[in-house]
């Protein structure tokens, strides 16, 4: 499986310039900078607490950086708010799945058309006419995200019942109904078996394939990150060590010594 | 067997959307609509109408507004009382500056002032959550109960505090006020219930039910798909004060005919409380089920002693009630936190294999 | 004009220009907000140890003390029934463990604070039923309660003290210091702030849920019945104490749920607050304010402090 999409060069979908975070005493992101070019997949990988996780969350305005700053096409700005964030084109999935565990597989892939829904709260009221018709049309859309993900099976089933794989499933289609311009994706591929990860890859590589969406991505899984992303920042205690294509980075030693270590 | 699904397929999004998406549920619900409509009018007697089914009607349409807040959008509430006063006393000054609109849309607006406050006392939710935000909804309580004994304005500067619901007519009938006969007052209810039941079952089904719902389950990753908290959060409480307000105004007017300030004391906002739990957080349905259970316990409880020729004086009764509530509230949260809407709906998943057990 | 006078100038003018009585004033905040305290000490205790928030505290306080009064007018002498209360307090605790929070393990704290509220009303019903709804007065002499006053000679002004309020600030003081060293220092203590902060971790490490709780509702029963022999001696033991008791909620607020000095601290500030506001200010909009003014309080201090002045702030992670 090799990805797809240019290399290098393309226009620059979003760029941290000099970010740092620190909570309390804690420096958990120190001048970081680094670009995400648009088509790309860009995978952030580090060992734990190297602040891919954080990294992540300022991009979607979760945190708000003490220093530097983002750009989102092309705007620059000191800080995110998650609204912002979210209505600009950036969804994003959670380590630990951030799904609504009381509403079914259908409403929790519903909720990501939230901000396409336009139609005042009166005409809820009635239910007939503009309101019904909204949500049909958007019923239609996210029956496509479905399809596309094979989860016709679960529709109904509230996710608090499904099992962890497919939970993670179900996130991907949330976050991918919000037809984002750029997909955070943390660790999507955690706790799974080697079947469930190619079925996860497949579902990735279409997504940016299909629908051009740039993808940033955390994984911990070398061999995915090296056949899916075009290129990869490797993060360490909060800095930045490596940038470059996965090649670059798999024999640059800095990496080798922090993170990857050595065949035996 | 009777209760089976086999052979009821949707052909459009609009038809697995509908409220009830199965026949015999269909059934069912115009079963209780015809005996609420044509059953009861007709075999009830006073007493039943004004003891049983209006105050009944009243309190499930004030649970299912805290259900909306609570249940729903996952706000905790304990000031449910208060607002049902505001709703009460903003319908008496309504009626008192303007005695010849009809009484029916008065009551319906009052629900608007209800909302407004409800808005006000919403304000600390952008900050506060969970238990602190109950405390909050407790300011609320307090402040109006203070309210309403102290701001004369209220209650057209009475010398007693009361209030007391004058006549008012509607095509001639006399809606509210001494000569309102019982039947007429029960369809009233019962025609404002049902409606508002419909727009809120509209209501969570959509759009809006869900944000709540998102906003209940996990606010942050709600905010980060773009909900606006603070919005989603100020029109949950709106909507729920305005269901309690029209509630209240409801019962002054179309039930006790009089009120004072101790009628919406903290006892209505746990009486409204633990309708809600029992009958089952986030269902329309357990809302008249909980509604049901903890307005006729009483009056069972009452009766029955006399029934098995035991006499236990009236205090006893009532200390016996509390006992008895309080149990049953824990032993609910124990057995099935979800109420009795959650055993309705196993009860259900069972009659679709009945007659065969597995 | 005249409303911003009476507002924001008059009531201080009033208080400087009778020292005495406000201090007698604040005196009386002090009083009532040690017994808030003392209220939201068993709050704290509870949370503190099993994180659930327990609505019935209030009624503890008034079943306590009714229970108290109880046995005493059975006859028994007055220590014997300070025993015997204590014991009921006891088997309180142990009835609650067993049938409320044990089968109740592990659900979402809201399920477990309305089972509080469900507690409440068996309680106030169960107490009205074995005690009869009439107030009792509180057997203060046969305990050894400090009767009579305190004459302080000030400078502007003569200020007299009841003795049996320093008696309660004394006590709430004690309960407070032995308290804070039992949660920080011994091995029971620890135990029970690891039980806070995660039931399944701590039974993992062998911590057993079910002895730790009846300790600690002891614990808090013990803490009600010193706060309801201290409330009533002042004003009789009925169930409107019960409602008093929501006050203590601004308290927890104030002070942050899990700290023992934040209980005191906010105890102290409401009780103040609530006093000096309802007689200096009280009065302008026709009195009565004390009824939510303390929440209002409370109310504004989360605004800007959401985690109490003591409390742990609350980090969320995603």
């Amino acid at each position: 499986m090799t990805a797809s999409a240019a290399t290098g060069g393309g226009e620059v979908m979003l760029k941290v310039d000099s970010i740092s975070l620190s909570f309390g005493g804690v420096r958990a992101i120190q001048n970081v900078s680094f670009d995400i070019i648009k088509g790309e997949i860009r995978a952030i990988i580090g060992p734990n607490g190297a602040g891919k996780t954080s990294m992540l969350n300022v991009i979607n305005g979760f945190y708000h950086p003490q220093e530097g700053s983002i750009t989102f096409k092309g705007e620059t700005r000191q800080d995110m708010r998650p609204y912002v964030a979210a209505s600009q084109g950036i969804a994003r999935t959670f380590q630990n799945v951030a799904l609504f565990k009381g509403m079914s597989t259908l409403d929790n892939i519903m909720s990501g058309r939230v901000l396409k829904m336009n139609r005042s709260f009166f005409w809820h009221l009635l239910h007939y006419g503009p309101a019904r018709d909204e949500e049909i049309e958007h019923r239609r859309f996210v029956e496509d995200i479905i399809d596309f993900l094979e989860i016709q099976h679960i529709r109904k089933t509230p996710v608090g019942q499904l099992p962890y794989g497919l939970q993670k499933r179900v996130e991907l289609g949330r976050a991918l109904a919000m037809q984002p311009d750029l997909l955070l994706l943390d660790e999507p591929m955690a706790g799974m078996n080697l079947e469930e990860k190619e079925d996860m890859s497949r579902f990735i590589l279409d997504v940016n394939d299909q629908f051009g969406t740039t993808i940033a991505l955390i994984e911990h899984d070398m061999g995915v990150v090296m056949d899916l992303s075009n290129r990869v920042v490797v993060l360490d205690y909060g800095a930045k060590i490596a940038d470059g294509t996965p090649d670059e980075v798999k024999g640059n030693q800095d990496v080798i010594d922090a993170y990857l270590g050595v065949a035996h | 067997m009777f209760y089976r699904e086999v052979g009821q397929f949707k052909s459009s999004y609009a038809a697995d959307q509908s409220i009830f998406p199965i026949l015999q549920d269909r059934l069912g619900v115009a079963a209780i609509l015809a005996i609420a409509f044509v059953g009861i009018p007709l075999v009830g007697d006073a007493f039943f109408l004004n003891a049983v089914m209006i105050p009944f009607l009243i309190f499930a349409l004030a649970a299912i507004g805290l259900n909306l807040l609570t249940g729903y959008a996952g706000q905790l509430s304990l000031g449910s009382g208060a607002f049902m006063g505001a709703g009460a006393y903003a319908c008496y000054k309504l009626t008192t500056y303007f005695p010849d609109t009809n009484i029916i849309v008065l009551i319906l607006l009052s629900g608007f002032a209800a909302a407004g406050i409800g808005i006000v006392f919403g304000l600390p939710s952008l900050r506060i959550k969970g238990f602190y935000l109950a405390i909050a909804t407790l300011a609320a309580q307090f402040f109006l109960e203070w309210c309403f004994i102290r701001v004369s304005w209220l209650y057209n500067d009475n010398i007693s505090g009361a209030i007391e619901v004058p006549t008012r007519k509607v095509f001639d009938i006399a809606i509210v006020g001494p000569t309102a006969t019982p039947l007429t007052r029960y369809f009233v209810v019962l025609g404002i219930v049902v409606l508002l039941t419909w727009v809120a079952s509209n209501i969570v089904r959509g759009r809006v039910g869900r944000s709540w719902m998102m906003v209940r389950d996990m606010d942050i990753a709600a905010e980060l798909i773009g909900i606006k908290l603070l919005n989603t959060k100020l029109l949950a409480f709106a909507v729920s004060s305005f269901y309690c307000g029209v509630a209240g105004a409801m019962m002054v007017f179309l039930w006790l005919g009089a009120a004072e300030a101790t009628s919406f004391s903290i006892n209505v906002s746990f009486q409204v409380l633990f309708m809600t739990i029992i009958g089952g957080l986030g269902s329309l349905v357990g809302s008249f089920m909980g509604a049901a259970f903890i307005w006729v316990l009483p009056i069972f409880l009452r009766a029955a002693p006399g029934m098995f020729g035991v006499s236990i004086n009236s205090a006893t009764v009532e200390h016996l009630q509390f006992m008895i509530v309080g149990a049953l509230i824990v032993v609910f949260l124990i057995v099935e936190p979800h109420g009795l809407a959650r055993l309705w709906r196993i009860g259900k998943e069972k009659l679709r294999r009945w007659p065969f057990p597995y | 004009m005249e409303v911003l006078y009476n507002v924001l100038i008059n009531p201080f003018v009033e208080m400087g220009s009778n020292p005495a009585f406000f201090i007698k004033v604040v005196w009386e905040g002090f009083v009532a907000g040690t017994l808030y305290a003392l209220i939201a000490l068993g709050f704290v205790l509870i949370f503190k140890a099993s994180g659930v928030f327990n609505f019935a505290q209030g009624i503890m306080v008034v079943f306590a003390a009714l229970t108290l009064v109880g046995f005493h007018a059975l006859g028994i002498p007055a220590y014997v029934s300070l025993a015997l209360a204590i014991g009921v307090m006891l088997v309180l605790a142990i009835s609650v463990e067993r049938l409320v929070l044990r089968p109740l393990v592990n659900q979402p704290d809201i399920i477990l604070f309305m089972a509080t509220i469900g507690l409440t009303y068996f309680l106030i019903g169960f107490g009205e039923f074995v005690f009869g709804g009439d107030p009792k007065v509180m057997i203060s002499q046969e305990l050894g309660l400090p009767r009579g006053i305190y004459r302080l000679d000030l400078p502007f002004g003569r200020v007299v003290i009841q003795k049996l309020d320093v008696a309660a600030a004394a006590t709430a003081i004690i309960l407070v210091a032995a308290l804070a060293v039992f949660f920080s220092k011994t091995r029971i203590g620890r135990a029970l702030r690891a039980v806070a902060d995660d039931h399944q971790a701590a039974l993992s490490v062998g911590i057993s849920l079910n002895q730790i709780w009846v300790i600690v509702w002891f614990a808090a029963g013990i803490v009600a019945l010193a706060t309801g022999i201290m409330w009533s001696a002042k004003s009789d033991v009925s169930f409107a104490l019960q409602i008093i008791a929501l006050r203590a909620l601004p308290v927890l607020i104030l002070g942050g749920f899990t700290s023992v000095p934040g209980a005191i601290v906010g105890g102290l500030i409401i009780g103040v607050g609530e006093k000096v506001g309802e007689l200096y200010w009280g009065s302008l909009v026709g009195g009565g304010i004390d009824s939510w003014l303390a929440f209002f309080i409370a109310l504004v201090f989360l605004m800007f402090r959401p985690q109490g002045l003591f409390g742990e702030k609350i980090i969320e992670r995603v």
